[in-house]
């Protein structure tokens, strides 16, 4: 049973701005459908009276106190930016010219 | 764009449709420091000088959660009277936009901190339940500077710089149940509700809840149903609605806007609008890129909130008397009208007059000063009233100084124009200007006589019987001492000399 489609992974990956030719649309469509398949497996446990598992260590209410801890240097901050300006991020424009 | 809307006149809407309305506030806590890192929220400072590797999102940070923004999400539901969940959970929201550096927002889903509860507001002498959905923590984003438009605008710019000081900042989102049955009054309804929500959050000194700084945002949903319909018209979703005025604005331009839609016989596009703060209108901000498929899934990095019972029973003791009770009980002890209770509200004065009259004013005086001449000053200044360079303190003795018989009123607004130039307290000010007002000086005697002896014609028609042409000699008087004697003491004066012999 097929239950990821070429449309769904071209939609995915858009949403994860990733430039994917057809023809990668084809074969990852096809694998993913393996993953999921290999995935589904779990359900297949006998679990019905096992509580879900909402995480893997078995803590709640990690909290910290509010108090001010030392930030970064912005020069340190911004010698990782691909492009900076006036102390800030750069980024191309955001809207496109149709918008 | 809106400039070519169609509009249908407000009253003529309201014969053949309902207005459904919705909201969502956004509320910046005043937390000393981000949601998830030890970085500092203060508002103003240099760009992207308050951030790490956490707030960055860059691999292998850890986030915590911070204990206060909890405990004040927990504390924001309780006076709303939610149900707090025993079992919460943070999740990532999914998109790419240039203000969130991780990719995703840390916000919460399906597991809120708080749920069911509602605000009761009071509209025009009714009270109006607004039902809350749900109460959840998140973090804000950082903030774009857009380059080279001509306007500063998204639209037309070249580029855009960021800056991700604000990028972390705890954030609780209040989100009601759609609101129907406000009818002509939903304009008012949501504004209502925003100002009751606002007050709330200042109660419990949960944030500082400045709109125009961004601290407290509102996105407003509204829909129309034809009069009589059971089922919700489609709705849209106005942003960017940063005063109370403009929640007001923005209600009823998007029903008279969505009526002409529908008039013609179109459908309301499900879409969400910008509010133009100047010409009050919103127009369509879709977006090709607007991703609304944001893939949440539980946050793997931060453990469960489970608060227990114990705990939300030491943050329900915290909580302060809240705004609806403390006007009940303040309306009582002066003795007032709801009516007047709602303009003190509505005007932000309550707080001030309290402590006005806490310092030692008569509840009316205190409540003259500030819903007049001081209203009046801090609307012509563009500023709220309790910015004003004006203490309740000073206000307070000034009324003293008023009923000590020391000052007229008039004289009064001359002490107030001192102290807001910053010349002191109001006795300092009246001792260096020289304002009190005059007994029965022997400057003020000399003025009186003057007066007489300066208008022979008016003291004969006051003689004959007309008592009432006095008037014009107190006026001389008052004008020959600056304002500064007291009118009833000058009119005394004069009827002694003029008729008591």
């Amino acid at each position: 049973m097929s239950s990821i489609s070429r449309d769904d992974v071209a939609h995915l990956a858009r949403l994860a701005r990733l430039a994917v030719t057809d023809e990668e649309l084809d074969r990852f469509a096809g694998q993913l459908d393996q993953v999921l398949a290999a995935v589904a497996r779990v359900g297949d446990a006998a679990v019905a009276d096992v509580p879900p598992m909402t995480h893997a260590v078995p803590l709640t209410n990690v909290l910290r106190a509010d108090v001010v801890a030392p930030s970064l240097s912005r020069d340190v901050v911004l010698a990782g930016a691909p492009a900076a300006e006036d102390d800030r991020f750069r980024v191309p424009r955001i809207l496109g010219d149709a918008e | 764009m809106s400039t070519t809307d169609r509009l249908v006149d407000y009253d003529e809407l309201l014969t053949r449709y309902e207005p459904v309305i919705g909201l969502e506030t956004h509320v910046e806590l005043g937390t000393a420091s981000k949601m998830f890192c030890g970085c500092s929220t203060t508002f103003g400072a240099e760009p992207n000088t308050q951030t790490c590797p956490v707030c960055l999102g860059m691999p292998g940070s850890l986030p915590v959660a911070n204990a206060a923004a909890v405990e004040s999400t927990i504390q924001i539901g309780l006076a709303l009277g939610c149900s707090i969940a025993s079992w919460s959970r943070f999740a990532r929201k999914n998109y790419f936009y240039p203000d969130i550096p991780k990719g995703y927002q840390t916000s919460q889903f399906d597991e809120p901190l708080c749920v069911d509860g509602f605000l009761d507001v009071d509209v025009e002498g009714r009270t109006y339940r607004v039902e809350i959905e749900r109460v959840h923590l998140e973090e804000d984003t950082g903030k774009n500077l857009h380059v080279g438009g001509a306007t500063g605008r998204i639209h037309g710019a070249d580029h855009s710089l960021v800056d991700f000081n604000r990028a972390g900042i705890p954030l609780v989102e209040i989100v009601t149940r759609p609101v129907p049955g406000a009818g002509a009054l939903a304009p008012e309804v949501a504004r209502a509700y925003v100002t009751e929500l606002r007050e709330i959050v200042q109660a419990l000194g949960a944030s500082d809840v400045r709109m125009e700084q961004g601290s407290l945002r509102c996105d407003v949903n509204i829909s129309l149903n034809p009069t009589g319909a059971t089922e919700l018209g489609t709705r849209t979703e106005t942003k960017n609605v940063n005063s109370l005025r403009s929640v007001e604005r923005a209600v009823r331009f998007e029903m008279r806007r969505q009526a002409a839609v529908l008039d013609d016989g179109g459908r309301v596009v499900q879409e969400t609008r910008h509010f133009h703060e100047d010409t009050g209108t919103t127009s369509s901000g879709r977006s090709k890129e607007e991703a609304t498929d944001y893939r949440y899934f539980p946050e793997p990095d931060l453990v469960p909130l489970a608060p227990d019972a114990d705990w939300i029973e030491t943050l329900r003791a915290g909580l302060p008397e809240l705004p609806a009770a403390r006007r009940v009980r303040l309306q009582e002890e002066w003795g007032i009208s709801g009516t007047e209770m709602t303009w003190l509200a509505n005007a932000g004065a309550l707080g001030l007059v309290e402590q006005t009259v806490a310092a030692g004013a008569a509840p009316g005086d205190a409540r003259k000063w500030w819903l007049g001449d001081l209203a009046r000053r801090a609307n012509d200044t563009g500023v709220e009233l309790g910015e004003l360079a004006v203490t309740p303190v000073q206000v307070a003795q000034l009324c003293g100084l008023v009923s000590a018989g020391t000052i007229n009123d008039k004289l009064a607004r001359q002490v107030l124009d001192g102290v807001l130039a910053g010349q002191g307290d109001p006795a300092q000010v009246v001792e260096a200007q020289g304002l009190a007002v005059m007994g029965e000086s022997d400057e003020l005697v000399a003025a009186v006589e003057a007066a007489i002896a300066g208008a022979p014609d008016v003291i004969a028609k006051v003689q004959s019987g007309k008592v009432a042409a006095l008037g014009a000699l107190v006026g001389a008087v008052m004008k020959t001492t600056r304002g500064k004697a007291d009118a009833p003491t000058v009119k005394r004066m004069l009827e002694e000399r003029v008729l008591g012999s």
